[in-house]
């Protein structure tokens, strides 16, 4: 479904080129759930952004469905970190969750069938009337969310969308995020940097390096397939993934301080 | 910010307990001060019994006089009606422009030396120009009027514009959101707060200029008729139309506040969630 090629990124610099993504290449069947966690300026943004056709890589492809991303593409929708700032404020929920439909152009019928699933779906339909900032801050990014599956993506790409809110919030948008994924067939994409989450939510975890990045590992996430926020974090096989992925990070991180710094500079 | 279960707060304008007392004290503090500062106007015209400075009963008398007759619809609506007609054109002006120059910065690299000139020129001193090259006509008052109000208007459009935050531009990107939709949805309305701001001192500008506009070598409207009664020292009559101007700027002021507080209730809204109410 989602195939990456040889990803480089090099953000052109006064102080020289900072080579942000040196060589990613990975797979994404149809219909998975893939979580990417790395350090903290390793590039996970940008990766995204490549993937989602808001950046031109330096160099290699990204193939969605034998088709190369140039622009956005159709089949794709985004849920941002920033729910406050992604969200239209003069436009109820609704209408934040169907303006995509509109330029799809479906039928007004068809429109508001779409966004009474998604909204029904992500438990805010009694809240279609208010705006954005009159809710919370995880509520805002369950339309966030809502919005992107009435877009009915084949792939759905998520870029550390709940770094920014609270831990019981978090939780539930966790559990939300699997009932979505198996209820609408979707290819998830979720980027994080909290390893945890990473274990918790993925099917499989890439691995990223610090920067210049490369894809450092694949790690199979073999948990039972139905998860649970205290049960699953309890089993001895969620320690050791966890413990797996936290020891690759940190020996990733540690050789190249000076890369790192840059990296985050460029970001 | 707290758990996702907290109830969405209502929206603004519910009503408060002891609304009616609350008017009443609102509508005290509103008209406390121009009552005083008549009552002083007043005593301070009988004490001195200058003929420059009739009292306020006087001026309200020849105010019906004057404006109530044939002069409302000569002289005072064509006035108003020109500036309107201005008022838009430097609006559509300026937010058309703005919004040209707000989202591309090599427009804004070229045009932006050239704009600061002609910002520079005090519009009233195109008046005898524009008279010889468009006459003295409607156009030529609608020109002074556009040549002073488009520029705060064009100005904060441009800051507007250039302020859309970048991530509903992603947004509107990834969700194929471009076109009139992508102008309208996006950027009109993101820079809506700062477009409102520019109308609002656009508005001020374009009163000061109509009445300038009308007071060289003009035979109607409300910049002659008070220019005309000061050279004729018909000074009851000039000091009414001195305070028709302020009652128009005035009741201009309240309408736009109005409309504002529509256009904007998005932003007051978000403003006030930011500071926690």
């Amino acid at each position: 479904m989602l195939d990456v090629t040889g990803l480089q990124k090099i953000y052109p610099g006064q102080h020289g080129d900072v080579e942000a993504l040196r060589d990613l290449t990975f797979h994404l069947g149809d219909g998975e759930l893939a979580c990417l966690v790395g350090p903290s300026g390793c590039g996970k943004t940008t990766l995204l952004k490549c993937i989602a056709g808001l950046m031109r890589p330096t160099s290699g492809s990204v193939e969605l469905a034998g088709e190369q991303v140039t622009g956005p593409p159709r089949d794709m929708a985004v849920v941002f970190q920033e729910y406050g700032r992604s969200l239209f404020p003069w436009l109820r929920v609704r209408d934040n969750v169907e303006l995509p439909l509109k330029e799809k152009r479906l039928s007004k019928a068809r429109r508001r069938e779409l966004s009474d699933e998604a909204l029904d779906a992500v438990g805010l339909l009694k809240s279609a009337g208010a705006y954005p900032w009159q809710l919370s801050g995880g509520m805002q990014q369950r339309v966030a969310i809502a919005r992107a599956i009435a877009y009915e993506p084949r792939v759905l790409l998520m870029d550390e969308p709940f770094a920014a809110v609270d831990a019981q919030t978090r939780a539930d948008l966790e559990d939300l995020i699997r009932t979505l994924w198996k209820r609408f067939s979707m290819t998830v994409l979720f980027v994080t940097h909290d390893i945890d989450e990473a274990v918790y939510l993925g099917q499989r975890v890439l691995v990223m390096s610090s920067s210049p990045t490369i894809i450092q590992d694949d790690v199979a996430i073999d948990l039972p397939d139905e998860r649970d926020q205290i049960s699953t974090r309890g089993e001895h096989r969620f320690a050791e993934l966890r413990t797996r992925i936290y020891a690759e990070i940190r020996n990733a991180s540690q050789p190249q301080e000076a890369g790192k710094q840059q990296a985050a500079a460029a970001e | 910010m707290s758990a996702a279960t907290t109830p969405a707060r209502t929206g603004a304008g519910a009503a408060k307990p002891g609304g009616a007392g609350r008017t009443a004290l609102r509508a005290l503090q509103i008209v406390l001060l121009p009552i005083l500062l008549i009552g002083l106007w007043w005593a301070a015209s009988i004490a001195s019994g200058v003929y420059y400075l009739p009292t306020p009963g006087e001026i309200a008398a020849t105010f019906v006089e004057v404006w109530g007759s044939q002069r409302l619809a000569d002289d005072v609506l064509p006035s108003v009606g020109r500036l309107f007609g201005g008022f838009a054109l430097g609006t559509v002006g300026g937010v058309g422009l703005g919004i040209v120059l707000g989202l591309s910065s090599r427009i804004r690299a070229v045009l932006e030396p050239v704009l600061e000139f002609f910002r520079a020129i005090p519009p009233p001193v195109l008046v005898p120009l524009l008279m010889l090259f468009v006459g003295v006509n409607t156009t030529m008052k609608l020109a002074v009027i556009v040549s002073g109000c488009i520029w705060p208007i064009l100005l904060n459009t441009i800051e507007g514009v250039r302020a859309v935050d970048p991530v509903l531009i992603d947004t509107c990107r990834c969700y194929g959101i471009r076109g009139r939709r992508w102008l309208t949805t996006l950027v009109l309305r993101s820079a809506s707060p700062q477009i409102m701001a520019g109308m609002r001192q656009g508005l001020s500008i374009a009163i000061i200029l109509m009445v300038i506009s009308e007071m060289f070598a003009s035979s109607s409207g409300l910049g002659y008729t008070i220019i005309q009664f000061q050279r004729t020292f018909a000074i009851p009559e000039m000091w009414s139309g001195i305070l028709l101007l302020g009652l128009l700027g005035f009741l201009l002021s309240v309408l736009f506040g109005f409309a504002e507080r529509k256009v904007l209730k998005w932003y007051n809204g978000v403003r006030a969630a930011a500071r926690g109410e």
